[in-house]
Formats: structure tokens, sequence, C-alpha cells
């Protein structure tokens, strides 16, 4: 399985998400790489599609598919949760869906 | 440079979403006046404005005001552009003044680096405390209301326990 966190350091969230993310990973038994991107450059967030820190695809997929289609910047993403309250990082079980 | 514990308010004159000017002296009656940081697009102050909104409730009738400022660069930021800031305040319902500060001059005199990122100053317009609201982004997961303990300090007479905290939050987005 391909795990990529793509993060921009203008948004304190990446150790957060990198945090659940691997924790989710550990307790769904994948055994698989969190390979981190840096998304530096404007240039660099419209070529990869970055609609903003953190941005968590696996094998390619964005975990959440509604907000990937947002304007390439280099911003914090908003997500959203079942609840409805907005966060910095994906939920748990946005990320447990998403390994499925 | 961030102001520092026991500076004066910077003075400030800017448009807010309600249609008018605002300046520090209209506030010059609250006994304690938070100026805090904030924008539209972050998704840290989306999740604590809803307790701003409820701080402001909850101590106006002790004379408390809030204000918040976006200094946002709205031309690399379309979201915290001045319309979306009145759309977004109208949608909200805000309690509080929502201010743009498009030149940036009031942000740099007073150095907040993130949103939200609070200045609460006493009668005198001194600072007396700097940094978050509380805690945690997750609300049912706040353990310490450093901004509301501040804010009861300073309305008992007395210096707030905390007077510092590191504000977590997106980065002011400031001009190229």
């Amino acid at each position: 399985m391909d795990v990529e966190l793509l993060y921009w350091d203008g948004c304190p969230s990446t150790p957060e998400a990198r945090e659940l993310l691997a924790d989710v990973l550990a307790s769904n038994g994948v055994e698989a790489e969190i390979r981190m991107h840096h998304v530096g450059t404007d240039a660099e967030a419209k070529a990869l599609r970055f609609p903003g820190s953190p941005t968590i695809r696996i094998d390619g997929r964005d975990v959440d598919p509604e907000g990937a289609d947002a304007t390439p910047a280099l911003t914090c993403r908003v997500y959203y949760l079942a609840d409805g309250r907005p966060s910095p990082i994906p939920s748990r079980d946005d990320l447990e869906a998403a390994l499925t | 440079m961030t102001l520092t514990l026991a500076t004066e308010a910077p003075p400030f004159e800017l448009p807010g979403v309600d249609g008018s000017t605002h300046s520090l002296d209209d506030y010059a009656d609250a006994p304690v006046l938070a100026v805090v940081w904030s924008c539209n697009h972050c998704p840290y102050v989306l999740a604590w404005e809803d307790r701003m909104s409820a701080i402001q409730r909850d101590y106006a009738e002790r004379g408390f005001r809030l204000v918040a400022i976006s200094s946002n660069d709205a031309e690399s930021y379309p979201a915290d552009s001045f319309e979306a800031m009145k759309a977004h305040a109208a949608d909200k319902g805000f309690p509080f003044d929502y201010l743009y500060d498009e030149d940036q001059s009031v942000a740099r005199a007073y150095g907040p680096e993130r949103t939200p990122e609070v200045f609460l100053f006493d009668a005198d317009r001194r600072l007396v405390y700097h940094g978050a609201i509380d805690d945690s982004r997750d609300e049912y997961a706040v353990s310490e209301s450093y901004l509301r303990d501040a804010i009861d300090a300073v309305l008992d007479g007395r210096d707030p326990q905390r007077s510092d905290t590191p504000p977590v939050g997106c980065s002011i987005k400031w001009r190229a």
C-alpha cells in the first residue's frame, strides 16, 4: 500500500496528522511507510494538485475526496468531522475508511 | 516583533464588516479588551470561532469586548477578502466586530504570527495576556481556558495567572 502525506510547513497540523495516520495504519495491521512530501511553492502545489496541508493519499486516492479538487494552494486544509465540526486534520474514521 | 507584556495597545482604525470604521478608542469603555487575529480560511480559526462568540456573549454584561482582525493577504488567499469576511460574519452571526487590516499595518504593530492569536488588554490598555484561546482546538478536549481565566482575573482586579501561551493556528499571510 502506498501512503503519502503531503504537507506545507506554514501549517502546524503535520505532526498531529502523521501521528494519527501512523496509529490508524498500525491498529489496522497495515505495514506501510508514510512517505512525507513537502510542498513549498505555488508551482509545486499546482503540479501536485495540492489542496492544502495536510493532504493524505492512499494508493493515490485522497482520504477526503470531497476536498481533493479545491484550488491548489499553500494553505491549511479544512476537514469536517462527522458531526460537522471543522478540523485541520481528517478524522480517524475517514482514514480508516480510506484503507478499505 | 510581538508585543510584550505591559505594552500599551497600538492604536488602529479599520473598516469592519458592519460597514463602520472602528478604532481602538471606540472600545475605551471596556474594562478588558481582547484583540484576536483571525481570518476566514484557517481550520484552526473555524474550530475556535464559536468559542470566541461564546466568550463575547458570556462576558458582555461585564463590559468585555472582543474584536477580531484579519490581516491576511487576500490576493493570495481570496477566501480572506473583505467581501468574504462580510459573508462569513453574517453566516456565523458574530457578536463581535470583525475588522479588515488590508495594508497589514496593524498586524505589524501588534506582531501576531498565527490565527487565532489573542492580545488581551486591561482597562489601561496594557497587555496582560497573549496567546491561545484555550489549550485545545477540539472543544471537547479543553482542560484550560486561558482567555476566560485571564478575563476573569482582570475583571476581578488580579493579574492573570498565566500571561503567555503559544498560539496554535495558521500563519499570518503576509504580502510578498
